[in-house]
């Protein structure tokens, strides 16, 4: 048996207001290129995820960053040549929206209903944090979701992205809210 | 039981960090690893891989060189370097560093940074790193500057540069800042000092001469430890 000690976890610690220059340099126009960006793609419907983050007095963050995560068209994750990680900052549109352009997600299996996975950074946050977004036109699936059944009642619309014809095409509008009434589900894992 | 060891990592909301005061989740959060329990082994969000997905340039780390070209930034050239590594002690291999920093004299390239200070036209103040198979990475860079901000009246960051990490799975994402020894703005910076008491060692370099290149750069030596999934009794070796 080892006897290392076993060694305490790294501190985390807020993401501040200029990662842009380092995280998402290309969306910003900074002179460094993006390693990560704000697209996914691969077989399945093409749709496009939209939305503010507000913080507890309703105001629309300009310097928060999004990551999403999720699977395929199949609701596989770990395939090959399908990467499902993005990332957006909300300063670099006029309008203060995060913006991806994906693929909708499958199922991963009977119980589940399609889901991406949401990570929220912004100046502030002091360690970042998860939710998760479902969609609207899945209500059937959504209700069977066997996670989506333990959430508590009156926290679960919080979670579900609206869906509009965008200016792109299907769009799902998916606004986080870190305090306040409306304050979004975020999750530890 | 979740990946983060909240004993180290500090709360949402932290009043003398005013930012936070707004922008922290109030509510509990709901634990996800234990609503998955429901259904063992359908966890493809928390066990999907995420290291060895992307590439880097030898260039990209190095941030004395990789600004635009015709000089070299002005300031005390640095290595850092170390290993990321699980809470296990595992070397984690294939995973994404990603820094960055302001220039020496406290300036970051970001629009937003107005401070008046000079920019340098040979630094971008940004950088990434793949571990290699023992889980170690090593910038070069400049030490960067501390800076004021608005927090309060007379307040400046200590001098720092910014981690982002990305490990084997979702539940080790890290981001976090690494500060320098013997900082006198330690001891008065809410962001370093939200963290809690026992754990903020961990965020401080240390100084390596071992590390050190001779008549070239001083060596800092910053190990980052991430959480991850927490195994099934099945999965506990030996």
């Amino acid at each position: 048996m080892p006897s290392k000690p076993i060694p305490s976890q790294t501190p985390s610690q807020t993401i501040g207001p200029f990662f842009a220059q380092g995280l998402t340099a290309a969306q910003s126009d900074y002179p460094f290129d993006s390693i990560i960006d704000n697209t996914i793609s691969g077989p399945g419907q093409v749709v496009h995820i939209q939305g503010r983050v507000f913080d507890g007095e309703g105001k629309a963050a300009d310097d928060a960053m999004i990551e999403i995560w999720q699977a395929d068209c199949n609701g596989q994750y770990d395939q090959e040549n399908f990467c499902g990680y993005a990332r957006c900052g909300t300063g670099y549109r006029d309008d203060l929206h995060f913006s991806f352009k994906t693929i909708k997600p499958g199922s991963c299996g009977v119980d589940q209903a399609p889901y991406i996975t949401v990570i929220v950074f912004m100046r502030g946050l002091m360690t970042h944090a998860f939710t998760r977004l479902y969609f609207d036109d899945e209500a059937e699936a959504n209700a069977r979701d066997f996670i989506f059944q333990q959430l508590p009642e009156d926290r679960k619309t919080s979670l579900i992205a609206m869906g509009i014809e965008g200016e792109e095409g299907l769009t799902y509008v998916f606004d986080i809210h870190m305090q306040g009434a409306d304050e979004t589900l975020f999750f530890d894992i | 039981m979740t990946s983060r060891d909240w004993s180290q990592h500090p709360p949402y909301i932290c009043p003398d960090y005013k930012s936070s005061v707004l922008r922290g989740p109030t509510r509990p959060l709901l634990n996800l690893a234990s609503l998955y329990q429901q259904q063992p082994g359908s966890a493809g969000e928390l066990l999907g891989k995420l290291t060895d997905v992307y590439q880097t340039r030898s260039i990209d780390c190095d941030l004395t060189k990789n600004g635009p070209p015709g000089g070299e930034p002005i300031g005390e050239r640095i290595i850092v370097g170390g290993r990321v590594m699980d809470d296990r002690g595992r070397a984690v291999a294939g995973a994404l560093v990603e820094i960055w920093q302001a220039n020496a004299s406290g300036r970051y390239l970001h629009r937003a940074d107005q401070h008046h200070a000079p920019l340098d036209p040979n630094f971008i103040g940004a950088g990434r790193a793949i571990t290699d198979r023992d889980g170690y990475y090593r910038f070069y860079t400049i030490k960067p500057g501390s800076y004021p901000w608005a927090n309060h009246v007379n307040a400046w960051r200590p001098q720092h540069i910014h981690f982002s990490v990305l490990g084997a799975t979702l539940a080790t994402r890290l981001v976090t800042q690494m500060y320098f020894p013997g900082d006198p703005l330690l001891d008065l910076d809410p962001i370093f000092q939200a963290v809690p008491a026992a754990a903020r060692i961990n965020l401080i370099a240390q100084f390596d001469l071992g590390l050190s290149q001779a008549d070239f750069a001083l060596g800092y030596y910053f190990d980052i430890v991430l959480g991850g999934p927490r195994e099934t009794p099945a999965d506990t070796p030996g």
